[in-house]
């Protein structure tokens, strides 16, 4: 049973990662999971400084979900690599590196410091953070801007490019376009949805920052959607993500047409579950007698129906 | 830090809105230090996903307990758990408080309602016995006042409607004490962010040590979402800091309340 993917040039052992920012740097969990067991770990956003982040409360309980607006809280490039990074490259399994800039040439230079590094598995091009004010979603909700960063860290590295899109546009198609065209290697699909939540006794805002994403499962529908529009529109592979919670999940994300899927927000309450969905693909693969989870990839059927309207 | 499935032994009230929770957990509980927290996933809960942090309130054998007031549907939902019943939990988590050595400065504890759950382990890891000051707005937010005072502890209650012990705030009583006489004395505080505010104001104006146990709201617990940062002085500045990881427990002249929300 092979359950390997590649991502560009990067090979994942198995088809799951974790989604950026639900994982730290890694070593936090690294007491409660086998991280060798993973695709690939996947770390918080860093741009070339250090960031304070947002005043709290940072995060909200919703529904079926859940609310952050931290603001990329994070050491910096310099303070990554000096604090986390000998961790995570004694890994067996990738470092997927999400980056982030205010400004295309930031995005640049972190591209070309985490090139220069060596060893890195792939850069995710973080062009959908709803939370910030310069940066992030900016990039992501305007095609041009998008196309920019993603070849002007094309032309720095020659790492495997993820570019993870923003799922606040009417259609997510010319926006994958437009990153395959300027030559990312992959998709990451999706990021939070933007939202907010008011406390009714207090009438504020449950986020110091009024607004911020909404993950978790609630948003997991409409996360598939955007995975199934994307991969009919680019020959590149990609990640999946939004809600999942278990290997049903997951499986959902492939068949919808990613060729990998990341677990988010199900990090924070059940730190296994990455694990766990390894597992139940596997127990999938072996029930269906599936010798390979490629050919899980984008295999929804569509019944052929008269008349449908 | 283990996180496991564990089994409800007793889930009682023990007064008014408060309940006692007993958690068979043979593996954690020879683990845990005092201050620090257990980080519950309340399995019936279903579409509230997140985990509820609790401090650990004392330990025997091979349980634990968990002192809680029921606040919102999670706390509610377990209130109704019965013994037999299992819950999920990642403990134990966070930073603790620094047990007094013998010949060490006096502890003077500060709790705050429920607050008095994460000092009891304190009190009864401390060789160096001191006082307790515990405060709440009525006689039932006085909590396990008699199981302080079976350690040998001295007990000193204050509430602000004068149902039991003194009327006031329980910072009252401990600055008529370190009034009194402030030298060799340690403050351990664990309440509400306004209590754990004045409390560090106090430890500055007496010039004392203060450990405030912090109270923010928390997500994962674990020390990757980074939602319950709290600002703490660096060499040349501040920074958020992580309550569930670098805390609960913090220095008092380490926390930079003008950054504070």
């Amino acid at each position: 049973m092979n359950l390997s993917v590649k991502i560009g040039k990067l090979t994942m052992q198995n088809p799951v990662t974790v989604a950026s920012g639900t994982f730290g740097y890694g070593a936090e969990y690294a007491r409660l999971v086998d991280l060798n067991l993973l695709g690939a770990v996947t770390v918080k956003g860093i741009r070339l400084n250090p960031v304070p982040g947002n005043p709290t409360p940072r995060t909200a309980e919703t529904t079926s979900g859940m609310l952050n607006a931290i603001g990329l809280q994070g050491p910096g490039v310099v303070g990554f690599i000096k604090k986390y990074w000998p961790f995570l490259k004694s890994l067996k399994v990738p470092t997927i590196i999400n980056i982030w800039g205010t400004t295309v040439e930031e995005y640049a230079e972190v591209a070309r410091r985490f090139d220069a590094l060596g060893g890195v598995g792939a850069l995710e091009l973080n062009v959908s953070c709803p939370n910030i004010k310069e940066g992030g979603a900016q990039f992501g909700t305007d095609v041009k801007l998008l196309a920019q960063v993603v070849a002007a860290c094309r032309k720095v590295t020659t790492l495997p490019l993820i570019t993870k899109m923003s799922p606040n546009v009417p259609s997510i198609v010319p926006f994958a376009k437009a990153a395959e065209d300027a030559g990312s290697d992959a998709l990451a699909v999706t990021n939070s949805f933007p939202a907010m939540a008011i406390d009714i006794h207090t009438r504020k805002p449950k986020l110091a920052n009024i607004t911020g994403g909404l993950t978790g499962p609630a948003i997991k529908p409409i996360a598939v959607k955007l995975v199934w529009e994307a991969a009919k529109a680019v020959k590149i592979p990609i990640i999946g993500m939004g809600g999942i919670q278990n290997a049903d999940d997951a499986i959902e994300f492939l068949m919808a047409g990613a060729t990998a899927v990341a677990v988010g927000t199900a990090n924070f309450y059940e730190p296994q579950t990455p694990l766990q969905v390894i597992a139940g693909i596997r127990d999938f693969m072996e029930k269906k007698k599936i010798a390979d989870v490629k050919e899980i990839t984008g295999s929804m059927v569509i019944p052929k129906t008269e008349g449908r309207c | 830090m283990l996180e496991q499935t564990v089994t409800i032994v007793a889930n009682d009230r023990d007064t008014d809105s408060y309940f006692r929770l007993v958690l068979r957990a043979p593996q954690i509980a020879p683990l845990i230090q005092p201050g620090q927290f257990a980080h519950v996933r309340i399995l019936p809960l279903k579409d509230a996903l997140l985990r509820r942090p609790f401090s650990i309130f004392q330990v025997a054998g091979d349980t634990f307990s968990i002192l809680y007031k029921t606040v919102g549907k999670g706390t509610d939902v377990l209130s109704r758990m019965r013994a037999g019943e299992e819950l999920s939990v990642i403990a134990p988590l966070g930073h603790g408080f620094t047990v007094p050595k013998a010949g060490e400065e006096i502890p003077l504890l500060v709790a705050g309602g429920y607050g008095m759950a994460a000092m009891f382990l304190l009190a009864q890891c401390s060789p160096q016995k001191g006082i307790v000051f515990v405060g709440g707005r009525r006689r039932v937010d006085i909590l396990c006042e008699r199981e302080f005072a079976a350690l040998g502890w001295e007990v000193r209650v204050t509430t602000e409607d004068g149902s039991h012990g003194e009327k006031g705030l329980v910072t009252h009583p401990l600055i008529a004490e370190l009034k009194r006489g402030a030298t060799g004395k340690k403050l351990f505080a664990c309440g509400p962010t306004p209590m754990l505010k004045a409390v560090g104001k106090i430890a500055e104006d007496f010039n004392l040590p203060a450990e405030l146990s912090m109270d923010e709201h928390m997500c994962c617990g674990t020390g990757v979402c980074l939602t319950c940062v709290i600002p703490v002085k660096t060499g040349d500045g501040w920074e958020y800091q992580r309550t569930c990881t670098e805390g609960p427990v913090f220095d008092s002249r380490e926390i930079v309340w003008e950054a504070t929300k």
